[in-house]
């Protein structure tokens, strides 16, 4: 669980709700350059994981990279259109999208959520571990035509699960009205919220975005739901597992493209007619004539969790790796994701991941594990 | 009354004087993982037990823990044969957060050298050594 390789936590980043997470009994844990909880003291990664399921989590994300994209003339979407594969100048005002950017050998710098406030503004959420990155490389490569600007002042809260909706817009009614992946801006107590009915945990949900002067009263206002209770990396960690959503520089990586990655449904058909995007060559080939190895789903027969970096065998070879795995409290059982050779691909195809040495038999099976939830109409 | 011998991987061993098949005294060990040990992994999802009559070295690898977040290794505390497995506890994994010190114990072995004990820890020792990390 911890990781090696660390700064000593004096060096690790804090977000405005570290405090809170403390005096809450947080276990506090390096991710990303923050010192962040991976659990409550009180409930622990299994029952977190069940609340979100069942009532609703709340997640503080504000590690993650939050930053407005501006065309120095006009809509930036056209812009930032040559380094991802989405359709981002077709998004009308509060529609949001997930989408990756790309280098020019069409791998993932990163997964993003790109927002579009007006047809001007673009909103960009990037994982924390790529911000600096990922806003270096924004700005070498389309730098001349925009203007990014980084929202280090501002928290980011998640609010996940069935009770979500019912928990926000008892503050903000109007939040019950949003739809999967729309957002809108608002302002609580006099501050400026930027509200989003999205997620990375399958459920239906939230994304706040807020000053972070004003990050730990709302917090306190949501926790005093007793429907919701802060949720740790761990839990988050299972739920976008069991999701069969991916973790990026686990499951993505600057090596991996998005048809490889089986995120081919985030390569727009207009894109494809255009063919501008960084890597359009590599990805439009790819999707042509197909791929020499995809990620796909895994299920472990058995009991004994799969883990990330066990091989993947079949007929006695070597024929893929685990990414992401572990145990998914809702599905109760282990459950796993990594790349194979294509022709094992296939759903129901069975393989073996290695685990300490020992063969444990696996199928290849349709993400995801659990249902998704989203408020789709 | 039973002796309970802790290590710095955070196993226990309970100490039982018995007689061996030819008369002789020895020693059995009965090995689990401590309280402290659990809370730090948090909920425990499966666990995978060595194999009756095989032969441990002290530090050797004698199972595997694992919990929602990651997978631990037991390492024996002492060299010896495993002459019994919990079979109880592969069925019900969780039986190590509700009851690690009873229920949860994960084999019991036939010490093969009394002298690998005197570098374990008893209870107090474990208590300071658990409060020093």
């Amino acid at each position: 669980m911890e990781n090696a390789a660390l700064k000593p936590a004096e060096l690790l980043h804090k977000t405005p709700l570290h405090a809170l997470h403390v005096s809450l009994g947080g276990k506090m844990v390096p991710f990303a350059g923050y010192d962040m909880p991976v659990q409550y003291g009180d409930m622990g990664v299994l029952k977190e994981h069940l609340h979100t399921r069942s009532h609703a989590g709340l997640f503080d994300v504000s590690h993650m990279g939050q930053a407005v994209l501006t065309a120095k003339d006009g809509d930036p979407a056209r812009i930032l259109e040559k380094l991802v594969p989405g359709d981002i100048a077709g998004l009308s005002a509060g529609q949001m999208r997930y989408t990756v950017l790309l280098n020019d050998k069409g791998g993932i710098v990163d997964d993003l959520m790109v927002t579009r406030w007006d047809e001007r503004t673009l909103l960009l959420v990037v994982n924390a571990a790529c911000k600096d990155k990922d806003f270096a490389y924004i700005r070498a490569k389309i730098g001349a035509e925009t203007h990014l600007e980084y929202l280090g002042d501002r928290a980011l809260l998640a609010l996940q699960g069935p009770k979500a909706e019912r928990a926000l817009s008892a503050l903000i009614p109007d939040a019950a009205r949003l739809f999967f992946m729309t957002s809108f801006k608002t302002v609580y107590k006099g501050q400026p919220l930027y509200i989003s009915r999205s997620g990375y945990t399958g459920e239906d949900g939230y994304e706040i975005s807020l000053p972070a002067a004003f990050a730990e009263s709302f917090t306190r206002e949501l926790l005093a739901n007793d429907d919701v209770k802060l949720i740790g990396l761990g839990a988050r960690d299972s739920l976008r597992l069991e999701a069969g959503l991916c973790l990026y520089g686990h499951d993505l990586d600057e090596d991996t493209t998005p048809v490889e990655a089986n995120l081919k449904w985030t390569i727009a058909k207009r894109r494809r007619e255009e063919a501008n995007f960084a890597g359009a060559e590599v990805i439009l080939k790819q999707l042509a004539d197909g791929t020499a190895r995809l990620r796909v789903a895994l299920k472990p027969e058995g009991k004994a969790p799969v883990r990330e970096g066990a091989e993947i065998h079949a007929g006695g070879k070597k024929i893929g790796m685990v990414t992401s795995g572990g145990f998914g409290p809702t599905a109760d059982a282990p459950v796993a994701m990594g790349y194979v050779d294509a022709a094992y691909a296939k759903n129901g195809t069975a393989v073996d991941a290695m685990v300490r040495g020992t063969p444990r038999p696996c199928t290849v099976a349709a993400a995801p594990f659990v249902k998704h939830n989203y408020k789709k109409d | 009354m039973t002796q309970v011998l802790f290590s710095e991987d955070h196993e226990y061993i309970k100490i039982e004087n018995g007689v061996g098949p030819d008369g002789s005294a020895v020693k059995l060990g009965i090995v689990g993982i401590t309280d402290f040990a659990q809370k730090a992994l948090g909920d425990v999802v499966y666990v995978e037990l060595p194999k009756v009559g095989a032969t441990v070295a002290k530090g050797g690898q004698a199972g595997v823990v694992e919990s929602v977040k990651s997978a631990s290794e037991i390492y024996s505390p002492v060299s010896g044969e495993i002459t019994e497995v919990n079979q109880a506890l592969a069925d019900d994994p969780a039986l190590v957060n509700s009851d690690p010190h009873g229920a949860a114990w994960f084999y019991k072995i036939k010490i093969a050298n009394d002298s690998e004990l005197s570098v374990l820890k008893d209870e107090a020792g474990y208590k300071a050594f658990t409060e020093s990390l």
